[in-house]
């Protein structure tokens, strides 16, 4: 280890020399850093300077951008009723998967952690869902879900209940896209995972021979030391939840009974627009619609909700960081 | 001075590089190219595999036409990747979508150019062009595309069905549509729906506002370019009659006979499976029937249409592929030949219409013997010869309108409207504003 430079009290000519800047100093690490910052410059930051200025425009794709002011800005807050409707489908996904992704990780780690037999193999099981394509799991998904010649519903009915329409009912297709969501939260479940297994044996033997129970144990000591953990599943669910696509629309074109191969368009939000997240609407706006002055304004708002999500709980990971250390 | 001299070689070089590509005639036409000029032509479609293939032999016939242009013929382009292209500067020369939903945007801004003096340069007859196809390849009187191949919607009724439950014919009203699919109905045991004479479901395969719209005469704007629906009284009709018609099955009972149905361009399709007796389809479906379900006994009709409205009968709703020449074209002159030779030259529309099984989109090249022999698929090109074809206008915003439109008819039909009159006036407020964004 290494003292920093301008931390020593040394004094003499020749460390005052070694410590001064030489003239060009920055060409050598600038040159290793170029290839990193020229694809920083070309695919983030011009990009979102040209998102930017298009918000501001008519703009379609193919002819040259017009100044138009705030006008997609106002569009978009009071008059776009779809946008609202997006808007709140994306928040419903976003606090539904959230909470009960969180839990579920945490619920199914918390049992995987005690598994002494075969644990590689239920690791392994567990995880796999993960590895499947959206698209092909939410093909999957909505055969197994169907209704009318479904499994799930016709085991449902051997207990005598009537399952619902699931992706075909505005009122379940939500539900029915988290359940989709839980089934492959393989990655947060070993991530948790890892996190519990990281946790001291002592502090349980200490708490179990306090008396505590494994509720308590659970409550006070596994809880606390995996926080860190926790808060970044919470920002990389917020993420999934804000970013929501693929599986909408694969949901919306199979349930509706109109997919083909090149996709349909015609049906997205089906049913009753209940699967329509703001960035299908987005996309929508943008690549079919050719509103891509709006697009851009619609894609400006998703980016700053976004970032107020992710510093905000950042700011949280670092605080609970900290007091982990503290503590 | 050295800097005047660079000037001058550029300008010079300029000159000569302008000298050496397309002449452009004082109408802002660009010249076909002379019989000894070699010209490579770039031509994108979505076509893809047999499809692509099918294009390639009409394009082979043009360039035995046209011995001194050779074609590139690039499938599987979609609309956004030709978009790409003519913002990158280096475009196709010839352009094939198959939506004419973005036709607003195409004509407008000048992204596919405007053929009107090619057209009249070379005399082009509009007129064996039907109304609807010309509608839908122009926006607000710029024609920047010409119609490849039509789709045709009519009515595919199961005749083995209609012989069981007494029926004759196909019904030409909409009261006759309900009735007759009432009596097609069959029911399972537990009361769910085995048979649906026909699924009124808006949303559910071919059955879309746009294309039921022509069937009952509902217009989709006034005299004053805005949104009709509000003041049409055929939306209400068509709408009251889609909730009764559900109503008659049952939301919850149609949902779940629908969910269960195969996908609309799969081999399971319920019309094909004989889960249904009545649909509407266009008359690429009767090539599917033909590979898929050849012993299926059915015939072909034009949809019913409003009972107001009889008239209307033999008509239908139409749509199709278009081509045209993105901005930047390179060839532009030899592209407008090619264009023209497949919209316009009878063998080359009647080639492709046997390959792809599409509607020839003049109305010469309708005349096909081996089309007009085959019963079922002779009705489309009736369908498409009536007077009272329609299709739905361009807009400046692609198919937003249909959405809102759409949208808002599966949720009456869904019970989730209870004022119909004040729901439609303010969907319709909702397109005019929306078309406020693409212009």
């Amino acid at each position: 280890m290494t003292a920093a430079p301008h931390t020593t009290h040394v004094a003499g000519s020749s460390f005052t020399r070694w410590i001064r800047p030489r003239p060009g100093h920055w060409i050598r690490p600038l040159a290793f850093m170029a290839p990193a910052l020229a694809g920083l410059a070309l695919f983030v930051v011009y990009p979102l300077l040209a998102l930017v200025y298009y918000s501001f425009t008519r703009y379609d794709l193919l002819n040259t951008p017009v100044w138009v002011g705030l006008r997609n800005y106002v569009f978009l807050l009071w008059g776009d009723p779809l946008a609202r409707k997006a808007a709140y489908n994306t928040v419903w996904l976003v606090v539904v998967i959230t909470v009960l992704r969180l839990v579920f990780a945490t619920g199914v780690a918390a049992v995987l952690v005690r598994v002494r037999n075969g644990a590689g193999l239920f690791r392994t099981l567990i995880y796999l869902p993960a590895l499947a394509p959206p698209v092909a799991a939410t093909l999957a998904f909505t055969f197994l879900f169907n209704p009318g010649t479904g499994p799930v519903n016709t085991v449902l009915s051997w207990f005598g209940v009537s399952g619902p329409l699931w992706f075909s009912d505005p009122a379940w297709a939500k539900p029915a896209l988290t359940l989709l969501t839980l089934w492959a939260s393989g990655e947060l479940i070993i991530i948790i995972m890892a996190g519990m297994l990281d946790v001291p044996g002592e502090l349980y033997e200490a708490a179990s021979l306090d008396g505590a129970g494994s509720v308590r144990r659970f409550w006070h000591i596994t809880l606390p030391a995996i926080a860190p953990v926790l808060v970044f599943g919470v920002i990389n669910s917020i993420i999934l939840g804000l970013q929501y696509f693929t599986q909408a629309v694969v949901a919306a074109s199979v349930a509706s009974g109109s997919a083909d191969i090149a996709g349909s368009r015609r049906v997205i939000g089906y049913p009753d627009n209940s699967t329509l997240t703001f960035p299908v609407w987005l996309y929508q706006q943008g690549f079919h619609y050719y509103n891509m002055g709006y697009a851009s304004a619609m894609s400006i708002a998703l980016f700053v909700v976004s970032t107020v999500f992710t510093v905000f709980f950042v700011h949280r990971l670092r605080r609970a960081s900290h007091a982990e250390e503290m503590a | 001075m050295r800097r005047i001299g660079v000037a001058a070689a550029c300008a010079a070089f300029a000159l000569l590089a302008s000298a050496c590509g397309p002449e452009t005639s004082s109408s802002g036409t660009a010249n076909a190219p002379s019989a000894d000029e070699k010209v490579s032509l770039s031509v994108w479609s979505k076509f893809s595999g047999r499809e692509l293939g099918v294009l390639q032999k009409v394009l082979d016939g043009f360039q035995a036409k046209h011995p001194n242009i050779t074609v590139k013929n690039q499938g599987s382009q979609d609309d956004d990747k030709v978009a790409q292209a003519i913002r990158g500067g280096n475009p196709p020369d010839v352009a094939i979508s198959f939506s004419t939903d973005n036709i607003g945007q195409f004509c407008s801004g000048g992204a596919w150019q405007d053929l009107k003096a090619y057209i009249s340069r070379d005399k082009v007859d509009l007129n064996q062009l039907p109304a609807a196809t010309r509608a839908y390849t122009e926006f607000k009187g710029t024609r920047c595309a010409m119609p490849l191949l039509a789709d045709v919607y009519g009515l595919y009724y199961n005749k083995a069905m209609f012989a069981k439950a007494g029926l004759s014919g196909p019904p030409k009203t909409m009261s006759e549509l309900f009735e007759y699919a009432k009596k097609l109905t069959v029911l399972n045991p537990d009361g769910s729906i085995k048979v649906a004479g026909f699924v009124p479901t808006i949303g559910f395969y071919a059955n879309h506002v746009q294309m039921w719209a022509s069937s009952w005469g509902a217009q989709w704007a006034g005299q004053d370019g805005k949104s009709a629906l509000g003041t049409d009284p055929q939306w209400q009709a068509m709408l009251e009659w889609a909730k009764k018609f559900t109503d008659f099955y049952g939301r919850d009972k149609l949902a779940k006979f629908t969910a269960g149905l195969g996908q609309e361009y799969s081999p399971d399709h319920a019309f094909e499976k004989g889960q249904i007796a009545m649909a509407m389809d266009g008359e690429f479906r009767t090539a599917f029937i033909e590979a898929e379900a050849p012993k299926l006994d059915y015939a072909t009709a034009p949809f019913p249409v409003a009972d107001n409205k009889p008239d209307l009968y033999g008509g239908g709703y139409t749509t199709g592929t278009i081509i045209g020449i993105p901005k930047g074209a390179k060839n532009a002159g030899a592209g407008w030949e090619l264009v023209k030779y497949l919209s316009t030259d009878p063998g080359a529309l009647q080639e492709l219409a046997h390959g792809l099984k599409n509607v020839p989109s003049t109305v010469p090249a309708l005349q096909d013997p081996t089309l007009q022999k085959d019963v079922h698929f002779k009705t489309f090109l009736d369908i498409f010869a009536n007077p009272n074809l329609a299709t739905n206008p361009a807009s400046a915003n692609g198919g937003a309108y249909l959405k809102s439109a759409e949208d808002f008819s599966i949720s009456y039909q869904s019970g989730g409207v209870t004022d119909l009159k004040a729901g439609l006036a303010k969907t319709g407020t909702q397109i005019d504003a929306d078309a406020q964004l693409g212009s």
